[in-house]
């Protein structure tokens, strides 16, 4: 199953060229790839986008899609008589709203809000600097769960219980964003650049957004694209704080419908996919950064 | 990252020869000295606000009989007492380390070796497989959870259907604690092998290709190569993965809650699948017991604390060996 091209390539004809052949920029084994890899590789992919597939087969056939036996796998043409029975079910188009305003919202501003303390704590030396960021890397190892009641009494005395606020204001300190945005400021930033701008009389404000920002503002977009990932399908603490079904996310939308899982499965099925349905049209265009992104912050971290 | 970018300690001793050393002293006012802070302040207040306070609140509720509509009174330790004596928080106990044990090591196996097969060097359709492999991360859990309840289904799911090609009897996932345990550690494992592969493709992708080349000239088979060369040069990428796998199996909820719809906080009579955020959840919000919840969320931090210690020491020990 090797491909043809894959032999044509030096190891066979190795004189024939007089340049040698520009290697691969992408490191790796050298030599051709045995099909098997393809094969195990190309089964994780099925294995990855079956639910989501799945999902949709459900949703585009109906409840009896899951009943027949052998089950179904291919869609059929229901997609949007089980799609209105969602929206006649909750409020669903509030609810792609909600999750939208609230992703949304909490991307750029703490995006902008990590790329600042990403800033100073890669670029700007003052005293406490480390302690300070030993700290920022502390709380990344602690969830933040195991304190929901306490968080929850702090929300209802501050009388945000039911609002959007109480998931958008705590959500804006992140602390995995500061490590990822002072990990690509130290490394892309250039440090001449910086002090060049200090004698030329910049102060600080201006060195962030003037030369600092724009260097790293790919990251701080993958930034971005990762919070709105997470925030738009967190679950527990919307759940807690939000008791109106109008202000629900998708994702407590999904609860609810999941509720008549017994009654109609089509309809948290195609609920489920319709939640995914925005992230996956986001993903294909920016995927390939994603990937990069999270790649690079390994490699970094 | 040396002292270039650190004008003001260095302006402070006398350089009066350098013209733009004198222009750094005018910069160097009072707000350039705050401005650091004021960058990194809106991060502190809020975590101050919605995540110390709550995390040293938290200690503080663990010590009372705390209703949210009732009274508070301080009962010492009672809490704690009641709940190591207590069969439903060991029964959460066992399950959210069943699920983490079923879904971290085979998970972070499936990953290591994926990600040795993406790292070949003439693979076509990269960037395909990488995304591809993506998909899972960007579905949210509680679709997740609601597409796994129907594939394990009991009656109409897809597994029991295979199963029942090979005259297999069906399995009902959520009757016994080791079998809901896989279905839940199934979830978990699929929304985060493929995110865990690309973490290792990244380590891989560091290592410079000589380092291998060498090895084979040496006549290092592969499996000398993995064991030798690419293991030990992935160890903090896989000391970080283990410490975040932890972090959020202690945390598993949605899935429970949503796997079994009828069975609501308990997630089955028998909590067969309640781990400790879901138990937390029902003695904090369900029983409205705010003291007695805050005593597990004291438990799930000295579980974080024990389990980022010995990852640590761990790490730093191998190091030392090596």
């Amino acid at each position: 199953m090797s491909h043809p091209i894959d032999q044509a390539i030096p190891e066979v004809l190795p004189t024939r060229n007089v340049k040698p052949t520009p290697r691969p920029k992408r490191r790796g084994k050298p030599g051709g790839v045995p099909w098997y890899v393809y094969l195990m590789l190309i089964l994780a992919v099925i294995v990855s986008v079956f639910p989501l597939y799945f999902m949709f087969v459900v949703a585009s056939v109906g409840a009896q899609a899951v009943t027949s036996l052998p089950p179904r796998l291919y869609p059929g043409f229901n997609f949007f008589t089980v799609a209105q029975k969602v929206f006649d079910t909750v409020p669903f188009w509030a609810s792609l709203f909600n999750s939208a305003f609230v992703s949304l919202t909490i991307a750029i501003i703490s995006a902008i809000l990590c790329a600042m303390a990403g800033f100073a704590f890669a670029k700007l030396k003052f005293p406490g600097n480390n302690v300070l960021f030993l700290i920022v890397l502390l709380t990344m190892t602690v969830p933040a769960q195991l304190s929901v009641i306490p968080q929850y009494l702090i929300i209802s005395s501050l009388g945000w219980v039911d609002t959007l606020q109480a998931i958008i204001v705590p959500g804006l300190a992140s602390a995995f964003g500061i490590f990822w945005m002072r990990q690509h400021m130290s490394t892309t930033v250039s440090d001449e650049l910086i002090q060049a701008a200090r004698i030329d009389g910049a102060n600080s404000w201006q060195l962030f957004w003037g030369i600092a920002f724009p260097v790293v503002r790919p990251a701080a977009f993958v930034l971005g694209l990762i919070t709105f990932t997470s925030v738009w399908n967190d679950f527990m603490w919307p759940f807690i704080v939000l008791k109106s079904p109008e202000l629900f996310t998708v994702q407590i939308a999904l609860k609810q419908l999941q509720a008549n899982r017994s009654i109609d499965v089509a309809l948290a099925m195609g609920g489920s996919f319709m939640a995914t349905l925005p992230l996956l049209i986001v993903f294909f265009f920016v995927g390939r950064r994603m990937v990069s992104g999270i790649m690079d912050g390994a490699f970094k971290g | 990252m040396s002292t270039a970018t650190a004008p003001s300690r260095r302006t402070e001793r006398p350089a009066r020869k350098d013209p733009a050393n004198t222009t750094i002293r005018i910069r160097n006012s009072l707000t350039e000295r705050i401005a650091p802070y004021a960058y990194i302040a809106p991060f502190f207040i809020i975590f101050l606000i919605f995540g110390l306070f709550p995390l040293l609140f938290t200690f503080y509720v663990s010590l009372f009989s705390w209703n949210p509509i009732g009274e508070q009174t301080f009962i010492g330790l009672a809490n704690f007492e009641r709940l190591f004596q207590d069969p439903r928080f060991w029964n959460a106990f066992v399950n959210t380390f069943g699920i983490f044990l079923l879904s971290t090591i085979p998970q972070l196996l499936l990953a290591l070796g994926l990600a040795h097969l993406l790292n070949h060097a003439r693979l076509k359709w990269a960037n395909f497989f990488r995304m591809a492999l993506l998909v899972p991360y960007i579905t949210s859990v509680a679709a997740t959870a609601i597409v796994f309840a129907q594939i394990f289904d009991k009656n109409f799911g897809l597994i029991n259907w295979f199963l029942g090609l090979f005259g297999l009897p069906h399995i009902n996932f959520l009757a016994t604690n080791v079998s809901s345990w896989f279905l839940i550690s199934a979830m978990v494992m699929w929304r985060w092998f493929g995110y865990n592969t690309l973490l290792y493709l990244a380590g891989l992708q560091s290592l410079p290709r000589e380092v291998f080349e060498a090895a084979s000239v040496d006549g290092a088979s592969g499996w000398q190569q993995f064991r030798y060369i690419t293991l030990p040069a992935l160890r903090p990428i896989i000391v970080f993965t283990v410490i975040m796998s932890t972090i959020g199996g202690l945390q598993i909820f949605t899935e429970p809650l949503l796997v079994a719809p009828e069975s609501g906080i308990t997630c089955g009579a028998g909590r067969q699948c309640q781990t400790l955020a879901l138990f937390l959840y029902e003695q904090g919000f369900g029983q409205f017991e705010f003291g007695y919840g805050s005593a597990i969320g004291v438990v799930l931090f000295v579980i974080v604390v024990v389990v980022s210690l010995i990852n640590f020491f761990l790490s730093t020990r191998t190091r030392k060996a090596r």
